[in-house]
């Protein structure tokens, strides 16, 4: 089996204190993963991992068919400064940065591109909108079609759905499907079991180690969840408290 | 009354120079004060302002009233304040607000010493308030040298500088141009501080940076209508502050810098977006 990442040994944390710990797996090529545990079990962190934005305190993260700079992450909390005047066609558009830079500018074929992503998340009609007047689903929406645009191997989503409405939920899932379809990677960090079961074949659960990664059906049990809540408040002191080799 | 407007300006050549030299201050500097202004960075340019003083002080002390000397001070102290307070803020725990506060004092203090002990109080006067009557050739090129530099160099940025500002995690994530553009923005802020003090004075520089850019908002809504609004706002400042002065005698710089004020005070009440009678109007349609 070809792996489009594999985690190896991997320790992630900010200043000494481990957010994932001593993880190993392989994230296979065009797997479609979901990432779930408790609160505080490291799943935010492991995607800061993934995209380099955060160094390993121990071990690496190594690449397979995917490269580091072929990432499309969406992250938990964007920086994005919601009442900055720039509109939902701009927002988008720069996803398409890998092709025009910081300095070229856009030629007929790109702007059918950003028209087309705009309408794959239904936001056909928004474009010169400011992104202020959006509302919090329909600003989901344009950062989805930005990733759509960038046209990465790899996909990374934190909690993409958190405070979204279900309508928007159904077609964002949509678009990881098309993602799927076509054979990108796809690792998104979800709190909706149901969700989960639904459409994410592959599950990585952690309690900041690894709980199971495998098969959604054989990792998401109330067995492995009840573990993984225990395993996290174990650990809530600093790592020599709950008995494991820090 | 077109006489009252242009007469001074037809008669008298430091009337021309002095608007020339207002021009090209609201030319180059409003743009970068628009995004001083979307970057939530206003205060910043008036710390910047201040951490100019010593090395334009140190400036003056070595080559008098030199405008070489005191420009070339000017930049250096200015830019040892930016790249110190972005050093310690991207290596230490300190916020760059904070670092930013405590490098200009520092520098502030340097400045006043140095000015109080070596120099005499009108010295003081100049630096601090400018002498936008007194502009001579060189002075003039330097400060349209300035806002073409800048005009150039945010064209060139653009994108990277509208994504810094809007998105910097973006940016950080698909471009390693980041850092290089924040400080490219903060050598723009800078040069054009620099610049706007041998016309307005060191205080009176951040002002045509960013009241215009304030009043701008209440006019326009996309990035290059801002800047477009903003400059307009700036020149008409300029045009009506110098008039004023010319005619009651006021000090030149403080003038232009109230007159766009005024246009602040007068956007903020009756603009057309987010202003004061906008949000009563709309208030009463949807009641």
């Amino acid at each position: 089996m070809t792996y489009a990442l594999a985690f190896e040994n991997l320790t992630l944390g900010y200043g000494h204190h481990p957010a994932v710990h001593r993880l190993d797996g392989e994230v296979a090529d065009g797997s479609l993963t979901a990432v779930v545990g408790p609160n505080g079990a490291g799943k935010s962190t492991l995607l800061k991992g993934v995209t380099g934005v955060l160094r390993p305190l121990a071990g690496q993260v190594r690449f397979g068919t995917c490269t580091r700079d072929n990432i499309a992450y969406l992250p938990q909390q964007s920086d994005i400064d919601r009442s900055f005047p720039i509109s939902v066609c701009d927002l988008v558009a720069v996803g398409l940065w890998s092709e025009i830079g910081g300095f070229f500018g856009l030629r007929a074929a790109h702007h059918a591109r950003v028209e087309e992503a705009i309408s794959a998340v239904g936001l056909t009609g928004f474009e010169s909108r400011p992104i202020g007047s959006l509302s919090g689903g329909q600003f989901q929406r344009a950062l989805f079609a930005r990733l759509l645009l960038q046209d990465a191997q790899l996909v990374l989503l934190d909690e993409p759905f958190t405070a979204i409405d279900p309508k928007t939920m159904v077609d964002l899932l949509g678009v990881v499907q098309r993602w799927h379809g076509e054979g990108r990677t796809v690792i998104a960090v979800l709190h909706d079991a149901g969700a989960v079961r639904a459409h994410f074949p592959e599950t990585l659960m952690l309690a900041r180690d690894l709980v199971a990664h495998g098969p959604t059906a054989k990792v998401l049990t109330a067995a492995n969840q009840f573990r993984a809540r225990q395993m996290c408040e174990a650990c809530v002191g600093p790592p020599h408290d709950c008995g494991r080799p820090a | 009354m077109w006489e009252l407007l242009f007469q001074p300006f037809a008669e008298f050549g430091f009337m021309r120079r002095a608007l020339m030299g207002c021009i090209a201050i609201s030319v180059g500097g409003t743009p970068v004060g628009v995004f001083l202004l979307l970057r939530r960075m206003s205060l910043a340019g008036d710390a910047m302002a201040h951490a100019i003083l010593p090395g334009a002080a140190v400036g003056f002390l070595i080559a008098g009233f030199s405008l070489g000397a005191m420009t070339i001070g000017g930049l250096v102290a200015g830019m040892a304040v930016a790249l110190l307070s972005g050093f310690v803020a991207r290596v230490t725990a300190l916020r760059e607000d904070a670092s930013l506060a405590a490098f200009y004092l520092i520098s502030l203090a340097i400045g006043v010493l140095i000015v109080s002990t070596r120099g005499s109080n009108v010295d003081l006067m100049h630096v601090l308030f400018g002498t936008v009557l007194a502009l001579d050739n060189a002075a003039l090129i330097l400060l349209c040298s300035i806002a073409s530099i800048t005009l150039i160099a945010v064209a060139l940025i653009f994108r990277l500088l509208v994504l810094e500002c809007a998105d910097p995690q973006f940016l950080r994530a698909v471009s390693g141009l980041s850092a290089v553009t924040h400080f490219t923005f903060l050598a723009l802020v800078v040069m054009n501080l620099v610049g706007g003090f041998h016309a307005l004075g060191t205080l009176m520089a951040v002002g045509i940076m960013i009241l215009p850019a304030a009043a701008a908002r209440f006019w326009a809504t996309s990035i290059g209508g801002l800047i477009v609004a903003a400059v307009i706002i700036a020149i008409a400042s300029s045009v009506c502050g110098l008039l004023a002065s010319y005619y009651f005698g006021l000090p030149s710089g403080p003038a232009v810098i109230l007159v766009a004020g005024v246009v602040y005070g007068i956007s903020l009440t009756v603009g057309p977006l987010g202003s004061l009678v906008a949000s009563v109007v709309r208030h009463r349609i949807n009641a």
